[in-house]
């Protein structure tokens, strides 16, 4: 139980580092620009921020007009030396530069740079950024949604678990829980896996699939959280795929990658090549899919409803409104699909890896 | 001439749709044909329409 519990802190731990290690593009910083933005260059500026990470937990209101509702995040630094203070810091002080221990910072297009005392920002031909960025473990808004998920779920099947201790009949959350295991169970880890070894993956496919699901519906939500839109978080999960189809191989699984069985030896040496390939394009696809499917579906919703403040006809704000309604139900759909497929193809490239031929073909 | 990367974006998007078009109607009719093996037609269709799909965004991200 003990050892259990300790992997799925493991696991978002790892999630949670390669969460605050990508970061999105870069975009108009609310400082910068002062004066009326027309609707649309705000309807732009309103998805930007909304599709990458920040430093602070924006709910409402805007930042130049200082009526917006946020609550600062921790940043956590590493320059040689470690430092730690509140995002609040940025705004707290006149020209938004922070001095820790010697030395200072400043949040500059959504992300930290090392800075001198005026908080002066450099940059090259190209106009990029020539300061040095320290290294940022900072615990963004996506690692701050994702540790609430982790929790969310710790609670959900922890008091679920203790509940089937003592009466197996499910009852409240269990029983909307049940069917989801079962169905993660019987469609998905069975026929793939095979009968004989499914059992050993299914705490990462049951994990996984609650994860995406609850990450992907917490997304649907006006808290404006992104997780699993966050190639840096996708890319965690089907790294995290990728070790452990690697480490279950088996020796056929091994065999069929290096030296193919049942085929001319001028076609071994051709196929090798190709499969290598392919155990790295299988996570890559995993990792992509994921991403865009909640990226694209996040700038669609935003962009529609967008479209509500664009018209000014009354009669069009409701068809948009309308649409806005259709697709965030679609979405629904979406955020439930793309678990199950993460889930599914996780599962195939386990079963890949542990199946026995008993023919030579 | 140069052709502008937006084309490509819609002929992948063209592909990816035709194909997976393709896969949604060939499960539809085996469904029809015989709806007890529905459950299994449906999970090997969203495979091969996810396989699709990450090879659309991959083509898509390239672009």
């Amino acid at each position: 139980m003990q050892i259990k519990r300790f992997g799925f802190f493991a696991f978002l731990f790892a999630l949670s580092l390669t969460a605050s290690a990508g970061d999105g593009h870069d975009s108009h910083d609310s400082h910068d620009d002062h004066g009326e933005k027309s609707i649309k260059e705000q309807i732009n500026e309103v998805k930007e921020h909304h599709l990458k990470d920040s430093h602070s937990f924006h709910l409402w209101g805007d930042h130049a007009k200082g009526n917006s509702v946020e609550f600062p995040l921790p940043i956590i630094l590493w320059d040689g030396q470690l430092h730690f203070f509140m995002s609040s810091e940025f705004h707290h002080q006149e020209n938004g530069v922070v001095e820790s221990k010697g030395s200072h910072f400043r949040l500059y297009h959504s992300k930290v740079y090392s800075t001198d005392a005026e908080g002066h920002i450099n940059y090259d031909e190209e106009h990029h950024v020539t300061n040095e960025k320290p290294i940022d473990f900072s615990i963004t808004k996506t690692v701050f949604s994702t540790i609430l998920v982790g929790l969310l779920m710790l609670w959900m099947f922890g008091s679920v678990a203790k509940r089937y201790k003592n009466d197996l009949v499910p009852r409240g959350l269990s029983k909307f829980l049940e069917p989801l295991v079962i169905l993660v169970r019987d469609d998905i880890a069975r026929p793939n896996i095979g009968e004989k070894d499914y059992k050993r993956f299914m705490p990462y496919l049951l994990t996984v699939f609650f994860f995406i699901w609850i990450a992907n519906m917490i997304g649907q939500t006006p808290l404006g959280i992104n997780i699993t839109g966050n190639i840096a978080v996708t890319f965690g999960l089907a790294l995290i795929t990728f070790f452990i189809t690697q480490f279950s191989g088996k020796k056929d699984y091994w065999a069929h990658i290096f030296w193919m069985p049942g085929v001319p030896y001028v076609m071994r040496i051709v196929l090798m090549p190709i499969e290598v390939l392919g155990l790295f394009v299988k996570p890559f696809s995993l990792m992509i899919r994921l991403y865009a499917n909640i990226l694209a579906g996040h700038t669609v919703i935003i962009s529609i409803i967008g479209l509500i403040f664009v018209f000014g006809a009354w009669g069009a704000k409701g068809a948009f409104f309308g649409l806005t309604f259709f697709l965030s139900i679609i979405e629904l759909l979406v955020a439930f699909l793309q678990a199950y497929i993460f889930t599914m193809l996780s599962a195939l490239y386990f079963g890949s890896a542990v199946e026995e031929h008993d023919e030579h073909h | 001439m140069e052709i502008p990367a937006i084309v490509g974006a819609g002929l992948i998007v063209i592909g990816a749709g035709m194909g997976i078009g393709r896969i949604g109607g060939s499960a539809m009719e085996a469904i029809a044909r015989q709806p007890e093996a529905s459950g299994k037609i449906q999970t090997a269709m969203i495979i091969a329409a996810a396989l699709i799909e990450g090879i659309g965004f991959a083509a898509l991200f390239a672009v």
